[in-house]
């Protein structure tokens, strides 16, 4: 799905991220961990266009992105959660994932001052899409609540919904179980498994290890924006430069 | 039902507005209104980009003395009929908006405010020290009446105030399909955040430029109408303080709602007027009155009824389903 080669960031004399190398692949549940700080959300916003390398290529199925904008990825299939989510708290549920399909949609300023009939199509399949991805996430019920009202883990099924509003290949979800508690961790892996049946390919970044172990096909370890380890999660646990890298820091065993 | 409910709201307003000539006392009180009516049109523009959009810009009183200026430069030194210019006077804003943008945009938060904040002095001092052009302090003088359209003349005070109350109604009614539109959610997400509006394959710059220039294209409409209106210019009409006094009536009705600068700017000039006997104080009361509403209704009058109505409408068993 996408490559990676050589990928590296720097902030002035930081290296945030620095000449990783890996393979996100089609149908698997890929997963980056690593501690505070190791530049976890920085790849991701390399990999989006939030933010542009200072080297290395990406590749998203054999086609050079590196450079370009956020919103372009986004176009080729690219979507995200941010490690907080921002939502709009004085309009409902619904009305805040209805935007989340418009880069699907061609209706500008003119189609806006004509009524065109292409505008009222696409209003309407936007709000198709935005329904069905709150099906999705299982959310439906609270379609009409004020985004203000909402809890934290329903939150962060919106966040999904939004994502996956923009018909996208590839999601990343950056720490999807954040602040939440572990029933609820549950059933967000739940959620995550039943998107990789769908058919989209997950990357995400996590600190809970017992929802990675359980979850993830295949994991990438960072640690001072560099890769230390990568393979499945049995190969992980048992990896010592990984266990090295988590001794002594609170994430030990989680 | 709701939907019903704020069309007919909205038609109530619209008798009002129609009968208010009937109901008013005096000329003088049409002449405040009409005047009011004009900077709720600007004030619409605003709302746009900085309710709507989440971009405050602080230039706003200079693009409207831009639309003012094009009609009164026009008319006066060149003999363009009036309504030739008028038409032009919305356009010529939002061109300068298109380069002003292009620059401006590219800065985010208090940093693109600050610089709006320069753009707005800038357009002041152009429009007092460029005197062959913009006749400098001594202002433009004799700006001819809107010239009649068929057996319409807008010669009486009765006349302009429904001149400009026409616009106003159109500018509200082209403002309520953007906002509910596509279009208008695209607005709304950038204003929610760049990162998330961008990973959403939003064009931020494309439709932030947008945003700008319709603002700008109703400062520059309104200008032009009060050209006719007023029928008098000074370099003062582009200064800031109108541009915070377009904010407050933003702040009062509700931010970011369609009805907002239409409450906020008919209510907040007939407060100060009433409170013009405690003449330079009066923005001691008012002040104060403002910081409060600021801290305890965020989202002005219209906005904390929405989402009232829309919590009500979201309670299974709640009555506003009614
Ligand atoms: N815009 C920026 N400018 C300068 N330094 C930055 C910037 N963004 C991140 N950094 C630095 O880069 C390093 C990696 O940060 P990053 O947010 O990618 O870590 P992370 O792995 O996501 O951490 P966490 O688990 O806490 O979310 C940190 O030292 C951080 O301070
Ligand atoms: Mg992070």
């Amino acid at each position: 799905m996408l490559e990676v080669r050589n990928l590296g960031k720097r902030f002035g004399g930081l290296a945030a991220v620095s000449d990783v190398s890996t393979k996100i692949e089609t149908g698997k549940v890929n997963a980056i961990i690593g501690p505070n700080g190791a530049g976890k959300t920085t790849f991701f916003n390399l990999l989006s266009g939030v933010q542009k390398p200072t080297s290395g290529q990406i590749l998203l199925q054999g086609r050079d992105i590196t450079g370009l904008r956020a919103d372009q990825i986004a176009v080729l299939g690219v979507s995200r959660t941010f490690q907080t989510t921002v939502l709009f708290n004085q309009a409902s549920v619904l009305d805040n994932l209805i935007v989340g399909h418009r880069l699907r949609t061609k209706s500008g300023l003119l189609d806006v001052l004509i009524g065109s009939s292409r505008l009222k199509r696409e209003e309407q399949i936007c709000r198709d899409k935005a329904h069905a991805a709150l099906e999705f996430v299982g959310l439906e019920k609270i379609a009409t609540r004020l985004a203000a009202d909402i809890s934290q883990e329903e939150r962060k099924r919106v966040a999904f919904a939004l994502a996956l509003a923009t018909d996208p290949q590839l999601v990343l979800l950056d720490e999807p179980a954040g602040g939440v508690n572990p029933e609820e961790t549950e059933g967000l892996a739940e959620l995550i498994r039943k998107m990789v049946a769908n058919g989209i390919t997950v990357c995400l970044i996590e600190h809970k290890m017992n929802m990675i172990m359980s979850l993830a096909d295949r994991i990438m370890v960072l640690n001072y924006g560099e890769k230390i380890a990568e393979g499945t999660p049995a190969e992980i646990r048992a990896n010592p430069a990984v266990i090295d890298a988590y001794l002594g820091s609170e994430h030990a065993g989680v | 039902m709701m939907r019903l409910n704020a069309k007919l709201g909205w038609i109530m307003l619209l008798v009002l507005g129609l009968v208010f000539p009937f109901l008013a006392g005096n000329d003088y009180h049409l002449t405040v209104m009409s005047t009011a009516y004009i900077y709720v049109l600007a004030t619409l523009g605003l709302n746009l980009v900085t309710g709507y959009t989440g971009q405050y810009n602080l230039a706003h009183a200079g693009f409207m003395a831009v639309g003012a200026y094009t009609v009164g430069i026009l008319t006066v030194d060149y003999q363009v009929p009036f309504w030739i210019a008028f038409v032009l006077a919305g356009p010529v804003a939002a061109l300068l908006g298109f380069f002003i943008g292009i620059v401006s945009l590219r800065l985010k938060g208090h940093y693109f405010s600050i610089f709006t904040l320069c753009v707005g002095y800038i357009l002041f001092l152009v429009i007092e020290k460029w005197e062959s052009l913009t006749h400098g302090t001594v202002g433009i003088i004799g700006i001819p009446a809107p010239s009649p359209i068929g057996p319409l003349t807008f010669d009486s005070p009765r006349a302009l105030y429904y001149l400009v109350f026409f616009f106003l109604v159109v500018g509200l009614w082209v403002m309520h399909r953007i906002v509910s539109s596509l279009l208008g959610r695209t607005f709304m997400a950038i204003r929610n955040g760049d990162d998330l509006a961008e990973s959403l394959g939003i064009n931020l710059m494309r439709n932030k430029l947008l945003a700008f220039m319709l603002s700008v294209f109703y400062a520059g409409l309104a200008g032009g109408l009060y050209a006719g209106f007023v029928r008098f210019l000074g370099p003062g009409i582009a200064g800031v303080e109108h541009t915070f006094d377009m904010t407050m009536y933003m702040l009062v009705g509700g931010i970011g709602t369609l009805l907002g600068p239409v409450l906020g700017g008919l209510t907040v000039p007939w407060i100060t007027q009433t409170l013009q006997w405690l003449q330079e104080y009066r923005f001691l009361v008012f002040g104060p009155i403002l910081v409060l509403l600021v801290i305890f209704v965020p989202h002005g009058i219209v906005g904390s009824f929405i989402a009232w109505r829309a919590r009500k409408a979201a309670q299974p068993h709640g009555s506003g389903h009614a």
